[in-house]
């Protein structure tokens, strides 16, 4: 079914929209961003500066253009999928040419107002394009080779161009948010068991390489990537921050050490305390009932999202939804694993929470998009 | 389609929630059950154990005059972080007070390694003046701050410095002597004994130290105080010297190489205890500098070496006592059988010569301890044998360790024939014995041992030295001792004739006698060769100390008593190659006794007419030489 088959009619215009936008779902992302403000306020010493205000002024600006995108028709975002994924790839290529260096990668272009990561829009450029191709793409082609190699090289491309900034974290949700989509929309199974087989060989290969003649990596390399994989080898350098976070949040304990009290995050022990490792902030000051309740509003999250998606008709609206909420679970999954030394440090922020602009700003945007499938689809 | 989409999704759900599941556990599972062990690590991060140096316990004299205290101690430091460009800084501080290169190196050093936060000391033991001007320019010299600490100052500069000793900061040598060194050692600065009291008595003087408990931020920076528990300051010391007669003392003794020990009859308490030349132990507090010790140790009069309990020196005829007593005590004589003294006395093939060449004649006990006769000690030692004289030493305090906290307190040796065997190898000799008799020979004695020694023949009771009269206000037991198992009327023999020594008009120490009938003295002049005479020298006539080079004069010793009746202080006197014990070493030590007897400068009554103009001249030259009690720099500190 696609949206020329909604009766335009049946969908909600004008003011009644306000009526149908779904509210437990902004009412959960507002608690969530207050969540953010709140260990802002703390890490920074019981301080509105620097973070919690400008984070409110652009939590304020995300809600607004997330009312303005969800107010505009759902098909219009589905004409707009190709256009917008080309100007991600315009920027991303742009700031590998003007982009500021900042953390040691090129990530951002300075807009004056705001600094713009291209790569965080195009986790959201990247799905749309996705879920506008497979409901272009008649059913029966889904699993053809040709038509399975063209979303594979739309995934590849600004891929490549992320890992070049670099930015492995990023580039791994784009391969995974990528990858979903495509499963969502019905690829084969078989396709996904053969990437998956041929990254194990390829990946065990090269370890096994290790130590004989025909090595195919460098010592040095081998070691980083033993670093990458177990920072606990290395306490003083890449461990120091993971060995810290994890000091953090178990001592926390069940209810945590209190409001502004975690002695971690306060005295500095831990690193980018107000980006990538807030979690932690809010697991040692509210321990595992606070972290535990933030996890809780997070699935609730998806689970407004898996609704929508099983609710709307057409398959661009239940494509995009769901891979909007595979990126939103991506991206605080791997933080989470990160910060509880699951997964390396791969600098992947949490959403909504941690200190950020293009971030929140995306993905209010992205949800903008979620409300609007569910506002203009046909009741 | 919408059906494998809804099956795919709920499959995609499915992963999702399980991976929700999966945090949610490894969450619970490092807040709840890891949770203890979690905290404790956060704790130890968070928490620095930081250690409060004690103070070190003062150092009084009997009267309570002040002989070693903490007096405060400028120093200049730097905090990186406050000062922008250090060099610009220390540039501008040099232009006004001095700075050691050395020292700006070191904190060079030490700035590149600690914290941008960290003091770190530029100039230590500055002046109170150079602080002011630091203080007044502060506004031009950004992250330099001056600061206030305690360190040893001893107010009596020479006076003590054999005694006390000094301190120092702790050396990796005093950290690599101990098996489990406190931590406080290990503080920066943290200074501890180096020698003398200071060294014996560490454990007492140092205390115990405090602690406090610091939250600290990543970099090491102290957030704010925890809580502290304050340490124990070390315990105050009180000696049994009395800092004035010590002062006396070695201002009397100046300008020789000499020592001199006071102790109380009764009680043992060491009244003084002086080596001169002596040094000041303030310049090894601050860091002495190259120049200053290569003074000391190449002053041929060994300004460093303690010689009072150190130095062990032959007692010559300070010891005929002891040969006496042993001799009385077998009963090989008695106290008025005569010996004849031709001049000299032949051992087998070898002549040993009287001071008298011409001899005595015959003489008794009383005669030959007041003349001093050779002859008569070699007699009696070759009938009573080495191994009584020895034994009598030891009972006497001789060829013994006395305990008493100074360093290197010496043994000295008082040999019998077993001593001679183990050591040298070789067999006792007749000759030996009649050395030792006059304690030449292997005899070796310090000045310390010397006082015992005559305390014991003044009181007949094993009296024994103190120098620590008591600690933190707890008196220490006393040095008087049990009665001598020896025949007092053979004591009494002996003392009558060191009456005569000091009162018969033919004693050797006649000119340095007490008219002052209350504070009658006895005492024994000595005076030991450090070189042998040969015969042909003999012959041709000794040679007078006065034309020799001062190494290898006589040492002149004298040991005394007083008062005769009810004796109060014993006295030894040393002076390195001083020429003979009643010229040398009797003036001194009459000197002394009087100024201990009465507790000051002494009347010119209480001595021989004769010798009054030349001791007014004395008293008034010595009064004038001691030494101011603040020196110039002491007003800085002030």
């Amino acid at each position: 079914m696609s949206y020329l088959e909604y009766a335009v009619k049946s969908t909600p215009s004008g003011f009644r929209k306000i009526l149908y936008m779904n509210w437990p779902l902004t009412l959960l992302l507002i608690s969530v961003a207050s969540a953010g403000f709140l260990m802002l306020y703390s890490v920074a010493g019981g301080s509105f500066t620097p973070w919690v205000e400008p984070q409110v002024k652009r939590f304020g600006l995300g809600l607004a253009v997330m009312f303005v995108v969800a107010f505009v028709p759902i098909w219009f975002w589905r004409n707009m999928a190709a256009v917008a994924y080309l100007v991600s790839i315009v920027l991303l290529i742009l700031v590998e040419l003007v982009g500021t260096v900042g953390m040691g990668a090129q990530r951002w272009i300075d807009l004056g107002f705001m600094r713009l990561q291209p790569s965080e829009l195009m986790k959201i450029t990247l799905v749309m394009l996705l879920a506008a191709y497979y409901d272009w793409l008649p059913e029966q082609k889904t699993s053809r080779p040709f038509w399975v190699l063209l979303p594979v090289i739309m995934i590849l491309v600004p891929t490549f161009l992320v890992l070049r900034q670099p930015d492995l974290g990023t580039s791994i949700l784009l391969l995974a948010a990528g990858g979903g989509l495509m499963f969502l929309a019905g690829v084969h199974w078989a396709y996904f068991a053969a990437v998956i087989a041929a990254a194990v060989g390829l990946v065990s290969t090269v370890f096994k390489s290790r130590g004989t003649e025909w090595q195919l990596l460098k010592d040095y390399q081998f070691r980083r990537i033993d670093t990458f994989l177990d920072p606990s080898t290395d306490p003083l350098g890449a461990g120091y921050h993971i060995t810290q976070s994890k000091i953090a949040l178990g001592s926390g304990g069940w209810s945590g050490r209190g409001f502004m009290q975690g002695t971690q995050s306060r005295l500095n022990f831990l690193p980018e305390k107000h980006t990538d490792f807030i979690f932690t902030t809010l697991a040692e000051e509210f321990g595992f009932v606070g972290g535990f309740s933030l996890l809780i509003l997070y699935a609730l999250i998806l689970v407004f999202c898996m609704a929508t998606a099983l609710a709307t008709k057409d398959r661009f609206s239940s494509l995009v939804t769901l891979g909007i909420s595979l990126n939103f679970f991506l991206f605080f999954a791997v933080n989470m694993s990160m910060v509880m030394g699951l997964a390396p440090v791969v600098g992947v922020p949490l959403p909504m929470v941690s200190y950020g602009g293009s971030a929140m700003l995306v993905l209010m945007a992205a949800f903008g998009i979620v409300h609007s499938a569910n506002i203009h689809r046909p009741r | 389609m919408q059906r494998r989409f809804s099956r795919r999704a709920i499959v995609l759900g499915g992963v999702q929630a399980a991976f929700v599941g999966a945090l949610a556990t490894r969450m619970r599972y490092m807040q709840v059950e890891q949770a203890d062990q979690f905290r404790l690590l956060a704790e130890e991060n968070r928490i620095n154990i930081r250690l409060i140096p004690p103070t070190r316990g003062k150092i009084y004299d009997r009267n309570g005059q002040i002989i070693g205290q903490n007096a405060p101690s400028y120093r200049i430091v730097i905090v990186r972080e406050d000062a922008g460009d250090v060099d610009a800084v220390i540039a501008n501080l040099s232009k006004l007070i001095p700075l050691q290169e050395e020292e700006l190196e070191r904190a060079r050093t030490e700035m590149r390694r600690s914290a941008p936060f960290l003091p770190v000391t530029i100039a230590d033991q500055v002046t109170w003046e150079d602080i002011s001007k630091v203080a007044i320019n502060a506004p031009a010299l950004p992250g330099i701050t001056p600061e206030v600490g305690l360190a040893r100052h001893y107010p009596r500069y020479e006076d003590f410095a054999h005694v006390v000793g000094y301190v120092g900061p702790v050396s990796d040598y005093d950290l690599s002597q101990l098996s489990d060194p406190e931590p406080v050692l290990r503080i920066p600065r943290f200074q501890i004994g180096k020698v003398g009291l200071e060294a014996k008595q560490e454990e007492v003087l140092r205390g115990k130290a405090g602690a406090k408990r610091v939250e600290v931020n990543a970099t090491g920076r102290i957030m704010r105080e925890l809580d502290r528990q304050e340490g124990q300051a070390g315990a105050d010391l009180q000696l049994s010297v009395d800092a004035d007669l010590q002062q006396y003392i070695q201002a009397r003794l100046s300008g020789e190489s000499a020592a001199a020990v006071v102790m109380d009859c009764e009680t043992g308490d060491l009244r003084a205890i002086c080596s001169a030349p002596s040094f000041d132990p303030n310049l090894f507090v601050r860091g002495i500098s190259v120049a200053d010790y290569r003074a000391l140790t190449e002053d041929k009069y060994r300004p460093l070496s303690n010689k009072s309990v150190q130095g062990t020196y032959p007692p010559g005829s300070t010891f005929k006592m002891i040969t006496a007593m042993a001799a009385l005590e077998a009963g090989v004589m008695g106290p008025s059988d005569g010996v004849y003294c031709p001049g000299y006395l032949k051992v087998g093939s070898r002549r040993f010569h009287c001071w008298k060449r011409g001899g005595h004649g015959r003489i008794d006990l009383l005669n030959s301890l007041m003349q001093s006769c050779d002859v008569y000690y070699y007699d009696m030692a070759l009938k009573v044998g080495i191994d009584r004289i020895s034994e009598m030493s030891r009972m006497f305090g001789l060829g013994i360790r006395h305990d008493i906290p100074m360093s290197a307190v010496a043994e000295g040796l008082a040999p019998n024939q077993d001593w001679k065997r183990t050591v040298h190898g070789q067999e006792w000799l007749v000759g030996d014995t009649a050395n030792a008799s006059i304690g030449q020979g292997f005899m070796l004695a310090s000045p310390l041992q010397l006082a015992v020694m005559t305390a014991r023949l003044a009181t007949g009771r094993s009296v024994t030295p103190r120098l620590v009269k008591s600690i933190d206000g707890v008196e220490q037991p006393t040095g008087a001792g049990e009665a001598l198992p020896v025949d007092m009327n053979n004591l009494n023999q002996v003392r009558r004739a060191m009456f005569a020594v000091s009162n018969d008009r033919r004693g050797t120490a006649y000119r340095s006698r007490i008219i002052e009938d209350v504070y009658r003295m006895a005492g024994k002049t000595g005076t030991s060769q450090v070189r042998n005479i040969t015969a042909a020298e003999r012959a041709a006539g000794v040679i007078r100390n006065e034309d020799l080079p001062w190494e290898r004069r006589d040492h002149a010793l004298y040991v005394c008593f007083a008062p005769y009746d009810n004796p109060k202080y014993a006295v030894s006197v040393v002076v390195e190659h001083g020429g003979g014990g009643s010229k040398a070493a009797a003036p001194v030590a009459r000197d002394i006794i009087l100024q201990a007897l009465y507790g000051g400068t002494p009347p010119l009554e209480a001595y021989p007419v004769a010798d009054r103009d030349h001791i007014k001249e004395q008293q008034l030259r010595l009064e004038s030489d001691q030494r101011p009690k603040a020196r110039p720099d002491e007003k800085d500190r002030a």
